[in-house]
């Protein structure tokens, strides 16, 4: 429990018992939580498992459904909007929130401007920013715009902002996943520096190495739960895996049907190339589902992005049925069977300020179009079936999409997608928020979809999705295919050993089935 | 034109929505009631021929407007390009009497060229917008700048005249009447009716509202995007060398004074009637109505001395702000059901 440990650091900031749930959706469980003075606590845990709702908390963003945060020992309902930053919290989002036109300077000012009646000091703050920057010895001219600088120096930037405002507890959300190898090397040095100096300091991160070298204590949550906190010496990276997995299936998951063992190859990629990816190759059978695992940002929409045109691959090559393909855009990858459906269902999927109608038929316009004029009996008559079939419930038809639920809203973009029936399906993050009960009914979808011969790709960031569903799973890790598996080897610490890039497939690398 | 009124108000939603899509046809008929009460002569058949064709320059470049914003882009050289289109007509059928005589043919070369520069003009928009990636906005206040400048050069600062012997034969275009109806409506009435079908019953008009409400949404929907943009600007160019070619006749002349802010009367036409300026959302019969309501309003201003009808870009600019408050009334509170 907090500041129990006699010996250790005193506590700054502890979360006690919190529990916190988003409507009817309950996304921690009765958490406990402590940051020590001078010391790197890390957070990690599965995508969903309550990482990034306790750090709302922790900074006042959100408030607790039950329980306290406690500040110094004494219990405190941390001020919304940011306002903790007065506290000496402050929180470094995964996507840096930096103006790009302003300059260095301007930004660790930004919102407490030193002035005198009414007027900028300028040159009071360019002094204080040098001054802070030099103490973190980042070279980094307090004049040069947000804009010319790289990710890594606008992180630093981030971090002399934090320091500016006098930070007792700094948390940073995943802050390695933009920095190259080198840049990773001197933030891990500023880590140094900072905890040297007293600072507080809680991340996020997915890659286990990085834990198990910059982290005092490693505090993990898996479906909300606080599974432990331990010292970093005790752990070892299978150790992490394993509490970070280690749970049972349900039968959310249709039987798997496996596909015929002569089943031709529908779908072959190889040696491609494109923003973020590199040398990616696989097959999909007919009949198959294959699952694309790994971290966020590990590049697998990279993947299918580049596969149907959407982006513009540098080398490689994608075969359908035999046939050297090189798709320009969406129309052409349709033509040819290939379908791909948008993990981002509000920014890239569903027009949200129309019907259904017009949504599921968007993609197919043509088939309804009647002498050149567009037929809407017919689009009606789709719209009925489409409703049939994947059980969408809408008020009534005339509804916005965009007041859907995200369940119903994901079925509508499964049935605009299906309108063009296509032959191999690539469906990226097919549950992402929604409810147990429509996730089931589309796993059963997807599984009777491949049994009718469809061949269908799973992007899922959620670990039992890929196992529940897939055939085989292709885990990807910074833009590249880590390993393939296959059968009894899809397992949960599996995939993550792979994902965390501790084991790669490496001599024997599997390009094809 | 209002049978867009009835298309939107198709499946049964309620009394709400079917108001505020009436709503500026509403508005329209108070205005002529109160026109009527201020002057009986606001209902004669001269002064509602008048007013009729007055809006046809305006409604039918408002059409064009209609499909470039509901795409959600902007062309600001409408009023420039008409006064170029013009200049450039009076020059060809000018220089086109020698050869050619006074004749027929030399107003439909006069027209031809309308037609190509019309056409031409929204080509050059559209590539600048979509292929050279400029947003719509500099684009076209850049070309509007230049077709400006261009008419006031062929002009040597001062008026282009047509030829008045092939101002008689091109005259009636402007002045006669068919069916009692002057030619100019006709022209408006037809390019409304091609605009509704356009809009609603093809999938040119289905991509404009695709694109216009999320262009990314439309990309991952296999809609050639930069394709069907273009095209709104052609459409556009098209309106625009429709409106100069029965607009010529009327004045017989060109200079750097005509078409001067028909930009912004056609844009406030297409928002006047519920089209949403950031795209998406586009209604042809409305944009009609819009057109119809600005040109009332100074027609009303003439007949009657209340307020003086130097007020009449006064009157109009309330009536913008009220039109565009009243939509984004109803705009957010639907957005506030989705967010629950």
């Amino acid at each position: 429990m907090p500041g129990t440990d006699g010996e250790a650091a005193p506590v700054i900031l502890a979360a006690s018992r919190i529990s916190k749930s988003f409507g009817e959706v309950p996304v921690l469980f009765s958490v406990d939580f402590d940051i020590r003075r001078g010391e790197v606590h890390a957070l990690i845990g599965e995508n969903g498992a309550g990482k990034s709702t306790l750090i709302k908390i922790l900074s006042g963003l959100e408030q607790p459904t039950s329980g306290t945060v406690e500040l110094d020992g004494a219990p405190v309902r941390l001020p919304g909007d940011g306002q903790a930053e007065a506290l000496g919290i402050v929180v470094i989002h995964q996507e840096l929130n930096l103006a790009e036109h302003l300059t260095v300077a301007d930004s660790i000012f930004l919102g407490r401007e030193k002035t005198r009646h009414g007027f900028l000091r300028l040159g009071d703050m360019r002094r204080d920013a040098a001054r802070i920057l030099d103490m973190l010895h980042v070279r980094v001219d307090p004049d040069t715009r947000i804009s010319a600088l790289s990710v890594a120096d606008e992180q630093m930037v981030e971090i002399a902002k934090a320091i500016s405002r006098d930070a007792r507890v700094l948390i940073m959300d995943e802050p390695t996943a933009v920095l190259s190898a080198t840049e990773t090397e001197t933030f891990f040095e500023q880590i140094a520096r900072l905890k040297a100096s007293g600072v507080a300091i809680v991340f996020i991160s997915h890659k286990l190495d990085e834990v198990m070298k910059l982290a005092d204590r490693v505090t993990v949550l898996r479906d909300g739960q606080l599974i432990a906190t331990v010292s970093a010496g005790e752990l070892t990276p299978d150790s992490i895996a394993q509490m970070m997995v280690g749970r049972e299936l349900s039968n959310l998951f249709p039987p798997k049907k496996e596909p015929d063992v002569d089943a031709p190859p529908v779908l072959r990629v190889s040696g491609l190339a494109a923003p973020g990816i590199s040398d990616i190759s696989f097959t999909l059978r007919r009949g198959e589902i294959l699952g694309f695992a790994g971290l966020i940002g590990s590049g697998r929409t990279a993947v299918a992005e580049a596969v149907v045109g959407l982006t513009t691959a540098s080398a490689g090559k994608v075969e359908v049925r035999g046939t050297p393909m090189r798709f320009a855009d969406v129309a052409h990858s349709v033509a040819a069977g290939l379908a791909y459906m948008t993990k981002d269902r509000k920014g890239k999927g569903l027009l949200l300020n129309v019907g259904l109608q017009p949504n599921l038929t968007i993609l197919t316009l043509r088939r309804h179009l009647r002498n050149g004029f567009i037929n809407e009996a017919s689009e009606a008559s789709a719209l009925a079936r489409a409703v049939r079939r994947f059980d969408i419930r809408a008020r009534d038809q005339s509804v916005r999409v965009g007041q859907l639920s995200g369940g119903n809203q994901q079925k509508l973009m499964l049935g605009k997608v299906m309108e063009a029936e296509p032959e191999i399906i690539i469906i990226d993050e097919p549950t992402r928020g929604i409810d147990v009960g429509t996730k089931q009914q589309i796993y059963h979808i997807i599984a009777a979809l491949a049994a009718e011969g469809k061949s269908i790709i799973v992007i899922s960031s959620e670990m039992q999705e890929v196992i529940g569903l897939a055939h085989r799973v292709v885990v990807m890790r910074e833009g590249r295919i880590t390993g393939v598996l296959e059968g009894a080897e899809i397992s949960e610490a599996e995939i993550m050993r792979y994902a965390a890039g501790l084991k790669k497939a490496g001599e024997d690398e599997r390009i094809s089935a | 034109m209002s049978v867009s009124a009835h298309d939107t108000a198709k499946p049964a939603r309620g009394f709400k929505i079917d108001l505020k899509t009436a709503g500026p046809l509403l508005a329209l008929i108070l205005l002529c009631v109160l026109g009527y009460a201020l002057n009986p002569a606001f209902i004669s058949e001269g002064n509602i021929a008048n007013l009729l064709t007055r809006s046809a320059f305006i409604g039918i470049i408002a059409v064009g407007a209609t499909f470039v914003i509901t795409a959600g882009g902007i062309d600001l050289s409408v009023g420039s390009m008409a006064a170029f289109i013009a200049g450039v007509m009076i020059i060809v059928m000018n220089g086109a009497v020698e050869s050619m005589g006074v004749g027929v043919w030399t107003v439909v070369l006069g027209c031809g060229c309308s037609v190509i520069l019309g056409l031409g003009a929204g080509l050059i928009n559209g590539f600048l917008t979509t292929k050279a990636k400029i947003e719509a906005f500099i684009v076209t206040l850049g070309t509007m700048g230049i077709y400006r400048s261009l008419v006031t050069y062929f002009a040597d600062g001062g008026t282009l005249s047509l030829d008045s012997d092939i101002r008689d034969v091109y005259r009636p275009v402007y002045y006669d009447a068919f069916l009692r109806i002057p030619i100019p409506v006709w022209v408006f009435i037809i390019v409304a009716l091609v605009g509704w079908v356009l809009m609603n019953r093809t999938a040119f008009g289905r991509y404009c509202m695709a694109i216009g409400s999320n262009e990314a949404v439309a990309r991952y929907s296999a809609i050639k995007v930069d394709r069907v943009k273009t095209l709104t600007y052609v459409l556009q160019g098209l309106c625009v060398s429709l409106a100069t070619i029965i607009y010529v006749p009327r004045l017989g002349s060109a200079s750097a004074a005509t078409g001067v802010l028909w930009e912004l009367e056609a844009i406030a036409a297409v928002i006047i009637g519920g089209t949403v300026l950031k795209g998406g959302f586009g209604r042809v019969g409305g944009t009609v109505v819009g057109a119809l309501i600005l040109t009332a309003i100074g027609n009303i201003l003439n007949l009657t001395d209340i307020i003086s009808n130097y007020l009449n870009g006064a009157v109009q600019g309330v009536i913008i702000v009220v039109a565009v408050y009243l939509q984004r009334g109803t705009f957010r509170r639907s957005k506030r059901v989705s967010a629950e």
